[in-house]
């Protein structure tokens, strides 16, 4: 009997400790999950517990993110850059010098002091200034905010570097699609003809340009 | 062999003896009884308590399977729902968080996973909807469900039938991917009418903590009106709007690129939490497996004692009684 309880012992005690140690060994990988204690919005707060007291509240998207810097009197010298993809998060915070992206107006440079701006991107080339390099990536579409505070944070669904790409490729795209686009009978087939056209000369130019 | 005409000599005699029903007892001595358990139990059977523990060590087994693909799965997901975590967040630093914007045409898409045996995570979403719901619903405002999950749709459907708008079920049946996500929002945006939609989904902290999580995406017109109402999102105005014909345009596209983006990473979020609820669910299952597995073997060696002493008592008893 006592063998048992020991064996008990040992195997919560393990357990608790692989619990923690998992847990701990876990937390780098959840480093950007820092459950803020500011508790988020208090009026949703108020009306939860009237409606749910036995429930704890849930959390809100505002309470896992780290608050954005105000807006600094002086003119900063760098821009704060957040490029993110579904996939991966390209740059985050990267401090640059500018940052050139395919607004559907056209190629707009982004300095640090610019005006708070919210963008539309459309398929095109997105570079990255920071001294003497230069990053360039094909983005397709996307949007591009700028805040107040110099900080830009850029979206889009896919974004390739561009020695990435291969030109012969592009050409047959953009053959083909034009070809589709002569032959397209319905406005969907017409549409879908002719986003493969535009992205596929923006690659063109992007190539080239 | 005399042992044996002893042995079926106490086999006649015992049902009398032990059979609580004399009819049957009448009955068991012309035909001595063979079976082992019920009436006249001769000696004592280890059957029961073998299979029991065959079948407790069964489920131990696959329990401690089930964790082990639980683990490898959530190891691939959570990568991809660490590197999602930056999409929403300049949604976030844009347009705020606003969960108690008040609003005519609620929708709360609720995620749950498709598979059980994964602990208690949609029970609580469900438990977080449900609440939604009560807090949303009022005099001059309607609360719809979307949900998406076989669990989730399990449990609304019982008693929230007529509020749900739409149910989406499989969506882990291929590789979950944004291009899958985004038509189904989709899906959502052009078959549902919404001022606000929110999403209920347990975000992924650790291995063993699940944190019910919603995020509100609100319709384009309700961005314009809380702008201009001040509040959050009041310095709205103060951006300048780059591209498309007409600002409303603009809003329009940010607003469902949102929702995509939000609900990207709001099912991968779910499905890591369902992962990881389901390695501790399975843990603790084999766990307990063995547990009772250890009980079950004192209680069958027991039993086996039992039987063989009881064996050796008729034995002697026996012999004794040819002696004396």
């Amino acid at each position: 009997m006592f063998r048992q309880v020991a064996h008990r012992l040992l195997t919560r005690s393990t357990t608790n400790h692989s619990a923690c140690a998992a847990a701990t060994i876990l937390r780098p990988y959840s480093t950007d999950v820092s459950t803020d204690a500011s508790s988020g919005d208090s009026a949703f707060v108020e009306a939860w517990k009237k409606v749910a007291p036995n429930i704890d509240p849930p959390k809100t998207p505002i309470q896992f993110m780290e608050p954005r810097p105000p807006t600094p009197s002086t003119l900063p010298s760098k821009l704060t850059v957040n490029f993110v993809l579904p996939y991966a998060a390209e740059l985050s915070k990267a401090e640059v010098d500018m940052v050139i992206v395919p607004a559907t107006t056209g190629q707009m440079g982004i300095l640090p002091g610019h005006v708070p701006t919210i963008a539309e991107l459309k398929p095109g080339l997105l570079s990255v200034h920071e001294g003497n390099d230069v990053k360039k990536y094909f983005i397709s579409s996307g949007f591009a905010f700028v805040h107040s505070n110099s900080y830009a944070d850029i979206l889009a669904v896919e974004a390739i570097p561009l020695d990435r790409i291969d030109p012969a490729q592009v050409q047959k795209g953009l053959s083909e699609f034009t070809q589709k686009l002569n032959s397209a009978s319905t406005d969907l087939d017409k549409a879908e003809a002719q986003i493969g056209v535009d992205v596929h000369s923006a690659l063109n130019s992007a190539l080239t340009g | 062999m005399a042992m044996a005409a002893l042995r079926r000599e106490g086999r006649r005699f015992a049902p009398l003896v032990s059979s609580p029903n004399p009819i049957n007892a009448i009955r068991s001595t012309l035909a001595p009884a063979e079976e082992q358990v019920g009436l006249g139990v001769r000696s004592i059977s280890t059957q029961v308590v073998r299979n029991r523990m065959k079948s407790v060590r069964n489920i131990q087994k696959i329990t401690k399977a089930m964790k082990m693909v639980a683990a490898s799965k959530l190891r691939a997901i959570q990568v991809r729902a660490e590197n999602s975590r930056g999409l929403w967040q300049p949604f976030t630093a844009l347009l705020g968080d606003t969960p108690s914007v008040n609003v005519k045409k609620n929708v709360i898409v609720t995620i749950s996973s498709d598979k059980g045996l994964c602990g208690g995570i949609n029970s609580t979403s469900v438990k977080i909807s449900r609440a939604l719901h009560k807090i949303n619903s009022g005099p001059d405002t309607e609360c719809k469900y979307v949900i998406l999950g076989e669990k989730g749709k399990a449990q609304l459907i019982r008693d929230s039938k007529k509020d749900i708008e739409l149910i989406l079920t499989e969506l882990q049946k291929n590789f979950l991917n944004y291009t899958q996500v985004s038509v189904l929002a989709d899906v959502i945006l052009k078959n549902v009418e919404f001022d606000a939609l929110r999403i209920v989904f347990n975000k992924f902290q650790s291995v063993v903590s699940f944190l019910p999580t919603t995020a509100t995406v609100l319709s384009p017109e309700i961005v314009e009106r809380e702008s201009e109402a001040g509040g959050k999102i009041g310095d709205l105005d103060s951006y300048e709007i780059e591209g498309g014909e007409t600002k409303s345009e603009v809003l329009q596209n940010l607003a469902e690129f949102q929702f995509s983006c939000v609900m990207f990473n709001a099912v991968l979020e779910n499905a890591c939490s369902e992962q990881g609820a389901r390695m501790s669910a399975m843990d603790s299952s084999s766990r307990n497996a063995g547990d009772m597995l250890d009980r079950l073997t004192l209680t069958y060696n027991r039993t086996r004692q039992a039987s063989i002493t009881t064996e050796l008592i008729e034995i002697i008893s026996g012999a004794s009684a040819l002696e004396g």
